[in-house]
């Protein structure tokens, strides 16, 4: 008896797609997803993109970016991306390399100042060396420390020659000095080192294994958080965008159910018989499931503005401008679900689908800084990724509303392409 | 004498003279190799209920559809009120009551009737107007802010109607309303359709129950196979049917399948334990009777009457209205 309860179970598992597809599927595709981002296939390390701004140009500074360059964590930038067709962006300098980081093109910006090549390193935090400085994105917590980290290991693998002078110059002046013939044999050994430096041999700059360690700071490094260094409290505007986006979409896929609904019921069909319009029909459940999802949002930001002390209020048209664009996506993403689906349980199992699957990839449960750069990249085809960096735009890096401009295009393209095809497969209710 | 001549006036010289709200003309549906609606011509007066009836499968739901314009039609053509279904302003013109309850479970009846007198263009003081009346007709004025889905399935019935009723078209199609309804809340339906009949309401009404099509509809159209099989007043199908013929209805005891056997030799069949035998003239009873002795059947009783519609119905189709 047991069996044939177990047997009559089976059969209607068989019968039904989405549990399947969510019994096998999602957790299939859950599993590539996160083996993809946290994998030992891929670099544990994340790649990070780093301005540098060398405003010494010295021997030792330009060893140092030399080391950067050929770290494989770090992807070394001295100047803006060029354009197709355009000349050469001029190299960064420390006000651009500051516009950069508040706008988001990177996390971290390392400015190397004038003067930096006479005292590269210090033994000890009163040694008086130069200090470098290192401006960063609070949203990003991680890739400051591994900037550092992998700058300590440049300066100690890369400038041998700046490490052997520093030594000399202490022990120069703890032993009293050397005599002529010391400094002459001194000298000259320091010009075979910087010799063999500049032919390559010495001082690996390598990335190496990865695990040697950062040091106690032989370089020292002056952090200075340029974007969100006055909030009260750090992310929680990334998570209300994140997670907003989320639950938005699922609320609008089975609000857009309705539809489904309404079709198995003949009040769709018998609506279409009076003077709406499939059209006007599938409008109108846009504009309300556009409405309902912007003041989701709008409660969940008065939420983080009541509890978590969002600034709310002082963002008032940048998050009017992507809350409307973000809902109008997601109702039209919902739309699409919907119309593509024959039943609510297919509705409910597709929607589980994809919509986990985007909030993954689109950076709703973990931020895109930390996934791979192919992965970054994926996450440009979800609705998620976009609204998040406008908001972040908004709320962390306090950019006007016309800097959202790629954002909304992007939204609100995403929403028109959306609702189109939603209304094509919706034909299939419209005659017979 | 002029009077006396226009009070014997028929009632079909009557329909003719009356204008026709709802015609079909040779039209034919296929859905690949099934022709749902086989040249199919139809047509109804103001103020006349044409019952279609059919079995299941026989093509009713097709030829609705087509009336309200939902179906793209492979030949022929559907006007209403002289417009082609689906146009505007026969949208405008025709109510559409669906069989299944085709309402907004989750909001009241007044928000109901509202939303579809909204879907028909209605506004401001005409929707006002038109909810009160719909409401007054379908008697749900003391339900009028109880939430649809709370509301029994008479009453659930009732504004499934009234919600086709918002814009006061000229043609209303009834496709079964009265499923699963109690005997009271049925009565109460019918008068509502007698209601707007008499209004000058042109109604196609689709059913399965025999007694309802008698009560209601002024002709009755027999579909079968996609086709009309047969058309006319209830007594102009019986006439046609049956001509002056009356059946002989007998039951048995004793084992049904002899009796089955014993009654289809003698040109009759049985249905709900009784032997149904059609004659012409009453003297064919006693041979009939005197055959069922020699065969060993015992009769339990025995009727005469006139066919009703259901006899011509089952003689048509070879089937119960019900099947």
């Amino acid at each position: 008896m047991i069996w044939n309860v177990a047997r009559t179970a089976l059969i209607a598992l068989k019968r039904d797609r989405g549990a399947m597809v969510l019994s096998f599927v999602l957790p299939l595709a859950f599993f590539s997803i996160f083996a993809v981002i946290f994998g030992k296939a891929n670099n544990s390390t994340p790649t990070v993109k780093l301005i540098v701004v060398d405003q010494d140009q010295s021997h030792a500074s330009q060893e140092l970016v030399k080391g950067l360059t050929s770290e494989s964590s770090l992807v070394v930038m001295t100047r803006p991306v060029a354009e197709k067709n355009t000349p050469p962006p001029a190299d960064y300098t420390a006000a651009t390399a500051e516009a950069a980081v508040k706008a988001g093109d990177a996390p971290v910006a390392l400015i190397i100042p004038q003067g930096f090549g006479q005292h590269p390193i210090a033994f000890g935090p009163d040694a008086g060396g130069s200090t470098l400085e290192l401006l960063n994105d609070q949203s990003d917590t991680i890739a400051p420390q591994i900037v550092v980290g992998l700058l300590q290991k440049a300066a100690m693998t890369s400038m041998p020659s700046s490490m052997a002078d520093e030594g000399l110059k202490y022990a120069d002046s703890y032993v009293g000095g050397f005599t002529p013939a010391q400094k002459t044999k001194v000298d000259g050994e320091l010009e075979a080192l910087r010799k063999l430096e500049a032919d390559g041999k010495a001082g690996s700059g390598s990335s190496g294994s990865g695990s040697d360690s950062a040091g106690a700071g032989i370089v020292q490094v002056k952090e200075r958080a340029v974007v969100g260094e006055d909030k009260k409290s750090p992310m929680i505007s990334f998570y209300a965008a994140a997670i907003g986006v989320m639950f938005l979409m699922f609320t609008a896929s089975g609000s857009a159910g309705a539809l489904l609904d309404e079709a198995e019921s003949g009040t769709l069909e018998r609506v279409l018989s009076t003077r709406v319009t499939m059209t006007k029909l599938l409008a109108g459940k846009l504009v309300f499931n556009t409405l309902l999802a912007f003041v989701q949002l709008v409660a969940m930001f008065l939420w983080g503005w009541a509890v978590f002390k969002l600034d709310f209020f002082s963002h008032l048209a940048g998050f009017a401008v992507m809350g409307i664009c973000t809902a109008f996506a997601v109702a039209a993403f919902g739309m699409l679900l919907a119309s593509a689906c024959q039943t609510r349980a297919q509705l409910g199992a597709l929607s589980t689908l994809v919509i986990l699957i985007m909030s993954s990839v689109g950076g709703s449960m973990f931020p895109r800084f930390l996934m791979p750069e192919s992965m970054q990249k994926a996450g440009l085809l979800t609705i998620n990724a976009w609204a998040i960096d406008g908001f972040t735009k908004v709320f962390w890096r306090d950019l006007p509303v016309t800097a959202l401009w790629p954002q909304v295009s992007v939204l609100l393209g995403i929403g028109v392409v959306l609702f189109v095809v939603a209304r094509r497969i919706a034909r299939r209710w419209q005659y017979a | 004498m002029e009077s006396d001549q226009r009070g014997t006036m028929t009632a079909s010289t009557q329909r003719a003279e009356t204008k026709t709200a709802l015609e079909v003309d040779a039209l034919v549906k296929r859905f690949g190799d099934l022709t749902a609606v086989d040249n199919v011509s139809l047509k109804v007066r103001a103020g006349e209920c044409l019952g279609l009836l059919g079995p299941n499968g026989a093509g009713k739901s097709t030829l609705i559809r087509a009336m309200v314009g939902r179906v793209i039609q492979d030949s022929g053509q559907v006007m209403v009120m002289g417009k082609a279904a689906g146009s505007t302003e026969a949208r405008m013109a025709l109510g559409w009551v669906p069989q299944e309850l085709s309402i907004y479970p989750r909001i009241s009846c007044r928000e109901n009737l509202g939303s579809f007198g909204r879907y028909y263009g209605l506004k401001g003081q005409a929707l006002k107007e038109a909810v009160a009346w719909c409401l007054n007709w379908a008697a749900l004025e003391e339900k009028q802010n109880d939430v649809a889905k709370t509301l029994s399935g008479g009453m659930k019935r009732r504004l499934n109607m009234a919600a086709g009723m918002m814009h006061r078209p000229k043609v209303v199609l009834f496709d079964e309303p009265t499923v699963g309804v109690d005997p009271q809340s049925r009565n109460r339906i019918f008068e509502m359709i007698e209601a707007l009949r008499d209004a000058g309401t042109a109604i196609v009404y689709t059913t399965h129950y025999m007694e309802e099509a008698e009560r209601l509809c002024d002709r009755i159209a027999i579909i079968d196979h996609g086709r009309i099989i047969a058309e006319g007043t209830k007594e102009e199908l019986v006439e046609k049917t049956f001509g002056t013929c009356s059946q002989v209805l007998a039951r048995f005891a004793g084992d049904r399948d002899a009796i089955e056997k014993w009654a289809k030799r003698h040109g009759g069949r049985v249905t709900a334990e009784t032997a149904e035998f059609t004659i012409e003239q009453a003297g064919e009873i006693a041979p009939l009777l005197e055959a069922a002795t020699k065969a060993g059947l015992e009769l339990l009783d025995l009727s005469l009457r006139r066919p009703n519609l259901e006899s011509v119905f089952l003689h048509l189709t070879g089937r119960e209205l019900r099947d």
